[in-house]
């Protein structure tokens, strides 16, 4: 069956699977972005400064497609629901709230581009694999959004599998530097596949394929790559620093929450 | 190619006529074609300082793109700053061109921006203290760059005046942005309205050094005069700066905020505005990098370029 809002509004149990999904989507995509606009200005060289921050834009407005949703489904206004929210009910996978690496955007920021590239490449594949499955989701308005997010997704895997082969393949420095930044990625990977406690409701009601499936996916489409880079898939990623849509998260998180509703919160009812 | 050929050989003055009657007459210099000396120069110096300024002064709204207050902000400021990195590239590109006679690329204009050699506009060495800092970037400086670059829109060295085009399109935008900020502050609460003027405040004398001081007696130098006899501009910096203040006088005041010049007016019989000089010492001080923030923000340059190295030596790896 499929949900137009006005069905997802009176079936209570969709309603709220449905939320839970898109606040896992939102989260997502509104952190990485927010992670990638720190990035502004420092990139390895100015083209790609221009190419990264044309990708963070579209990764925020894909948050503010979620979000926008989720005002639809009457959870609350989307700029509420993206600065409001104590880090204990965001959803954000904890790999993607992760710093960009040691200081701060403004001061001393010493910046690891390849745990950027690995970090970015990883979850933009993941991301391109939920997009493709949202394609037939039971929630129609995200079955059409998703149409039209696939199409930018494609040029950010290609834009990030660039990178990723360059650098590897360049061998030396830059490959050891990818390696270290794939050790610190793998251990928290699996969050990004994850749903959380909702996994059978979205299921059940059609909203989105499984983790498993997405997970093989994902080991098929990169397998080759890692081959003929003559690198190794580990057998099993991890969730080491625990699941984020649980509400579990670091302290990156709530710097970053800090630093992103600054002006927000100097007055909450005034329009900015 | 006959008459490329036979031009070749001409000694220098008439090359040098030749070219002259080429600026007079309208028509474009592109990059392989022959120019003198100080042209050259005088452009290398011209856009690749433009350049960096675009590159330069996308960091102190950077500051604030993180710390937007709400969706949209975030997604315009985004984009504005991209933007400024894009006029960057565009521009090195076309300095890179003018340099590559003489065995130069943008490894050296990134040196010369580091070691102090290459300045980058006085605007880009302030502090953006707060978001209505980032609002005012956008409409004034943005709004003010719009003035200077539209006067070199036909600039007689071609690929230029080209650059200018495509980035004046998009300063336009830039000053809406910059202008939507404000208003919405502007009509916002007393905290707000009091975020804007004080910005003002800050900023004001800033605003009026960036077009330059009016002639050689206040800096030392000046190079209006060569940039107007090779007809890469056509104004100067007083007739610029004149033009900013009939353009946004106005528009300050109509929202409800004061000038920090309480002699500003504009004198009818003259046809010019009247206003306090800005401290043209200061001026000085803050292209030599001593300004507010020129240490921090040259600093952010310095940690991309050695922390990225690596990158750029894996990039030039044929994999
Ligand atoms: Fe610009
Ligand atoms: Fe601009």
């Amino acid at each position: 069956m499929k949900y137009t809002k006005e069905e997802a509004l009176i079936h209570k149990e969709y309603h709220s699977a449905l939320c839970e999904l898109l606040f896992q989507l939102a989260d997502d995509d509104f952190i990485l972005a927010y992670r990638g606009s720190e990035w502004l200005g420092l990139a390895p060289h100015i083209e790609e400064d221009v190419a990264f921050s044309s990708i963070s834009q579209d990764m925020m407005g894909h948050a503010v497609i979620f979000y926008g949703m989720l005002e639809d489904l009457g959870i609350g206004k989307a700029n509420d629901l993206a600065h409001d929210r104590p880090a204990e009910e965001r959803k954000n996978a904890i790999l993607l709230e992760r710093v960009n690496g040691p200081g701060t955007y403004l001061h001393e920021p010493h910046y690891d581009w390849a745990f950027a590239v690995v970090r970015s490449y990883f979850y933009t594949g993941i991301k391109k694999i939920k997009i493709a499955s949202l394609k037939n989701s039971s929630y129609i308005p995200l079955s059409q959004a998703a149409v039209k997010i696939e199409m930018e997704l494609y040029y950010h895997l290609l834009h990030w599998k660039t990178w990723f082969t360059q650098l590897l393949g360049a061998g030396g420095e830059a490959k050891k530097r990818i390696e270290d930044a794939m050790a610190a990625v793998f251990p928290d990977l699996d969050g990004v596949f994850s749903f959380g406690a909702a996994r059978t409701m979205f299921i059940r009601l059609a909203l989105i394929t499984s983790e498993e499936e997405i997970r093989q996916e994902w080991i098929q489409m990169m397998r080759p790559i890692f081959e003929s880079l003559g690198i190794n898939m580990p057998n099993s990623f991890g969730l080491e620093s625990g699941n984020g849509r649980d509400g579990v998260h670091t302290e990156d998180l709530e710097a970053a929450l800090k630093t992103l509703t600054e002006v927000y919160r100097i007055d909450q009812t005034a329009s900015w | 190619m006959a008459e490329t050929s036979s031009f070749d050989l001409l000694p220098d003055e008439q090359r040098l006529a030749r070219f002259m009657e080429r600026i007079e007459t309208g028509e474009k210099i592109e990059a392989d074609d022959w120019m003198p000396e100080d042209y050259r120069m005088t452009l290398i110096k011209l856009i690749s300082m433009h350049g960096i300024s675009e590159i330069m002064g996308a960091l102190p709204e950077k500051e604030w793109v993180p710390k937007a207050p709400s969706l949209k902000r975030k997604l315009a400021i985004m984009a504005k700053v991209q933007d400024e990195m894009g006029h960057g590239q565009l521009l090195l590109r076309v300095a890179e061109d003018l340099m590559e006679p003489l065995l130069k690329s943008r490894e050296h204009i990134i040196q010369d921006l580091l070691s102090g050699k290459l300045k980058f506009h006085n605007v880009f060495h302030m502090e953006a203290k707060t978001w209505g800092d980032a609002g005012l970037i956008g409409w004034l400086v943005d709004g003010a760059a719009i003035i200077t670059q539209t006067n070199m829109l036909n600039a007689s060295y071609g690929p230029y005046a080209r650059a200018l085009k495509r980035i004046c399109a998009e300063e336009v935008f830039h000053a809406q942005h910059g202008e939507a900020i404000i208003m919405a502050l502007a009509e916002g609460t007393g905290k707000q309205k009091a975020m804007i003027q004080d910005s003002i405040d800050r900023w004001w004398d800033a605003l009026l050094m960036f077009f330059g001081p009016g002639d050689a007696s206040t800096t030392g130098t000046s190079k209006q005069d060569i940039t107007m006899k090779y007809k890469i501009r056509t104004k100067t910096n007083e007739e610029l700066r004149q033009d900013f203040f009939s353009k946004y006088i106005p528009r300050v005041l109509s929202l409800g905020l004061k000038l920090p010049d309480e002699t500003m007016h504009f004198d009818k019989t003259e046809g010019l505005w009247k206003y306090r000089q800005p401290d043209w010492s200061q001026f000085k001080q803050i292209i030599k990098n001593n300004g507010p923030k020129s240490r921090e923000r040259l600093r952010l340059r310095e940690i991309s370029y050695t922390s990225n190295k690596w990158v750029l030596e894996a990039l030039s790896v044929r994999v």
